[in-house]
């Protein structure tokens, strides 16, 4: 075979460490990764797509108790949830940008701040959740939200049952969304120990673009998440 | 054509297959060719276990009372049935089989972009399986494999979560593979590999996977939602407690319609190769036929409430579906005349591939013209959960893409094993496949014309004597589905050994050994030729030979 040769000397002008057999070069390998993200992302909005859909249906049918029952929840630590996160989506692409420049310090730095901040929401998502059990908030037998008003109309009260809808709803969208954080958290750890060891370079850093797009894609979900079950009956 | 046959090679040239033994080399292989055979074993196991539930169905159904089974396990029967069949072995049967071993190949690339990613599919797949397996031994469940709401989630007490979470899994297997496929097709291409020289079955298989990561989200969502209502009693889906049990059936049906078309797609992009090659013409129409099966999928993903014209939706939704749904059939028309368009003045050759794809074409054209019946709001009343339904739907899933599945199967099996199968014996199959399936099908359109509804394990006595002829036929269609089995099996080891192109066929999986080597191709192929260049694989036989006019 005369052209394994030139096929050899092709490969080694190019080779790196992490550039795996069946592609061309890096450039192809990045693309690669980066596309394949994209598209699993698109089917991350899908899944949510589905919560999102069931929460507009009943959001429309039960007008009032969905606002009667997301008033119970505590804006505050909402927002202050939603801070943290932007904070966080600022401290990835600065870990990106330690990457792609070099910077190893900050590039760690910036990991752990991104994880840190993924561990406050975390927290101050089972303070609330805390406090919804012990309202008597989370769905099932011992739920109750009995006499509650509706905004708007003191004469009257929410369903409960119609509430229950909505907390389920709560729990699971914001529940699923704490899980994508675990998970985040989880690839951000292997991130860190990669960097740690010194792997990601200008060259190669596409773990760290990769991963920062799907902790950015937590965060948006978050964005969405938090004006409608925090922020849909908060007019003064 | 008659298969062309070399002399036994003393020394086998180093192969996918030969490269490395044992069973750990395949467990942990990355290799698409390996992990598609990998899929090949597993789906086919399926395929015989939802066979065998089907076998219980017809044999119960032999007579009008109800005397094999007791209802309730019949209720579990064609539950089984439907949840293996289109789960564990539809949705993965072409593209993870034929599709893991020819799209890279197709498109000169070493292996898909994500090769371990490729192997969790198949990891994925297994859970999900023995999850099945597991739920099917402990009691299996029994609302049909459509999950309605609130019998799954209030009233059944069989196993609808273990069940549900099992298809989860599985439909995690399924979106890694589309995944794979798409960024494959857009990074992975050869030089001189453009949109508009890919194979047709490349772009069968993309739009293919725009609707497993599109759709496939969809109902793990909504098995989420019915296992958390399930468990914690929870009333999202049940309208005693507030819920709504149509939303259930939109999230289902927005995944599962377009399921569908993720079992015919393929299908369509297997005898479209097929065709091409046995006519020896190029495909008619490239373009119309690559982009009918983009507009299928977008298509694919607006019509899902015409499964449910009599739950309750607005006669106007009702009205938009349904016009939407006779949008489907402009695409599929396309695809079914293009090919007839190809065949036209086509020097044909009748071997066990092309009669898979006329029997593909008859059976499908069937089935897409009775779905238009369906389509229509005011025959759908009268047919709705009829065995008109059941009839429909089989000759699209098991007229369609089983016969693209299989005539696939024969068209690269030298390709796959390095062997010929036996051409006699896989015409004499195929005839029996094409006879089996109509003799079980066909009196199921009758039966579900005069009102013989579907799931129940009873009938009126007027109804026997074509129960009987689909029992037997669906006998018939079991020993066709066999067949295959055994002499690809028995080829594996006495087959002729296969030459690098038995059939002379256009397309670079072609261009390289048989058995393919590890990375597919000794040097990275560069394309200059269009799609189909039969006219120039041809050109010197044809020298000489008077035109005939």
């Amino acid at each position: 075979m005369p052209d394994s040769t030139l096929v050899g000397l092709h490969h080694e002008e190019e080779h790196h460490p992490e550039l795996l057999h069946h592609f061309a070069d890096a450039q192809q390998q990045r693309d690669s990764a980066s596309l394949g993200m994209w598209i699993f992302l698109s089917t991350e909005v899908m899944f949510f797509g589905g919560l999102f859909c069931a929460y507009l249906i009943y959001r429309r049918w039960y007008f009032g108790d969905f606002g009667a029952a997301s008033k119970s929840i505590s804006a505050a630590l909402g927002a202050t949830n939603t801070a943290v996160l932007i904070c966080s989506s600022l401290t990835v692409v600065l870990a990106v940008w330690a990457a792609q420049t070099a910077r190893r310090r900050l590039l760690i730095g910036s990991l752990v701040i991104t994880m840190l901040l993924g561990l406050t929401f975390l927290g101050i998502k089972g303070i609330e959740y805390k406090e919804k059990f012990e309202e008597h908030h989370v769905p099932g037998a011992s739920f109750s939200f009995d006499h509650v008003p509706i905004p708007g109309h003191p004469d009257q009260y929410a369903n409960p049952r119609h509430a229950e809808i909505f907390f389920s709803l709560y729990f699971i969208m914001t529940g699923l969304h704490a899980l994508h954080m675990i998970i985040g958290l989880g690839i951000f750890a292997w991130l860190l120990i990669m960097a740690w060891k010194g792997r990601f370079t200008p060259a190669y850093h596409t773990p760290i673009e990769i991963g920062g797009l799907y902790w950015h894609f937590v965060d948006i979900v978050w964005i969405y998440l938090f004006p409608l079950l925090y922020l849909i009956d908060r007019h003064p | 054509m008659s298969m062309a046959t070399t002399t036994l090679q003393p020394v086998e040239r180093e192969n996918y297959l030969n490269k490395e033994y044992g069973a750990l080399s395949w467990l942990f292989t990355t290799d698409h060719k390996r992990i598609a055979l990998l899929y090949l074993m597993s789906i086919t196991l399926f395929f015989f276990i939802g066979g065998f539930f089907a076998l219980l169905i017809r044999l119960e159904l032999l007579t009008p009372a109800g005397d094999l089974v007791q209802a309730d396990t019949y209720n579990k029967l064609f539950t089984m049935h439907g949840m293996v069949m289109v789960f564990f072995f539809l949705i993965p049967s072409i593209p993870a089989v034929l599709g893991n071993f020819l799209v890279p190949m197709m498109i000169g690339a070493k292996d898909l972009a994500f090769p371990r990613v490729n192997l969790l599919s198949w990891y994925l797949y297994i859970i999900g399986g023995l999850m099945m397996l597991h739920c099917m031994l402990t009691g299996g469940v029994d609302t049909g494999w459509t999950f309605y709401t609130p019998f799954s989630t209030a009233f059944t007490n069989t196993k609808i979560v273990e069940a549900g979470l099992a298809i989860f899994v599985a439909g995690f297997s399924s979106i890694l593979t589309g995944l794979n496929f798409v960024v494959t097709i857009h990074r992975m291409r050869a030089p001189g590999m453009t949109w508009s020289r890919l194979p047709l079955f490349i772009w069968a298989h993309y739009a293919t996977s725009i609707i497993q990561i599109l759709g496939t989200p969809v109902i793990a969502i909504t098995i989420v939602l019915v296992a958390v209502e399930r468990t914690l009693h929870l009333g999202i889906f049940d309208p005693k407690l507030g819920g709504d049990p149509l939303l259930f059936q939109h999230l289902f049906w927005f995944y599962s319609h377009p399921a569908v078309y993720i079992m015919i797609l393929p299908s369509m992009g297997v005898v479209t190769e097929i065709i091409a090659c046995f006519a020896r013409k190029r495909i008619f129409g490239y373009s119309f036929v690559a982009f009918s099966s983009i507009a299928i999928a977008v298509f694919g993903f607006l019509v899902w409430a015409h499964h449910m014209f009599v739950a309750g939706i607005s006669i106007y939704a009702a009205l938009v579906f349904s016009l939407l749904s006779y949008a489907v059939a402009v695409p599929s028309a396309i695809k079914v005349f293009n090919w007839t368009a190809t065949l036209y003045k086509g020097s044909i050759h009748y071997d066990a591939p092309m009669l898979y794809a006329f029997g593909f074409i008859g059976l499908f054209t069937v089935g897409g013209l009775t779905g238009l019946f369906l389509a229509a709001l005011g025959i759908d009343v009268h047919v709705t959960d009829t065995y008109f339904v059941i009839a429909h739907f089989h000759y699209i899933m098991v007229g369609g893409a089983l016969m693209g599945y299989l005539g696939g199967l024969h068209f690269w099996w030298p390709k796959i094993s390095g062997r010929l199968y036996p051409e006699s014996w896989a015409r004499l199959a195929a005839l029996i496949v094409f006879l089996g399936f109509n003799l079980t099908f066909f009196p199921q359109f009758i039966l579900g014309y005069l009102g013989m509804p579907r799931r129940y394990f009873q009938y009126p006595q007027e109804f026997q004597v074509l129960n009987v002829l689909s029992t037997a036929g669906a006998t018939v269609l079991g020993v066709g589905y066999l067949l295959p089995m055994m002499y690809f099996l028995w080829s594996m080891r006495y087959g002729k050994p296969a030459p690098d192109n038995p059939w002379n066929a256009a397309g670079l999986e072609w261009k390289t050994t048989s058995p393919p080597t590890t990375f597919n191709f000794e040097e990275e192929p560069i394309v200059t030729w269009e799609a189909y260049n039969y006219d120039e694989l041809d050109a010197p036989r044809k020298e000489g030979v008077p035109i005939a006019r």
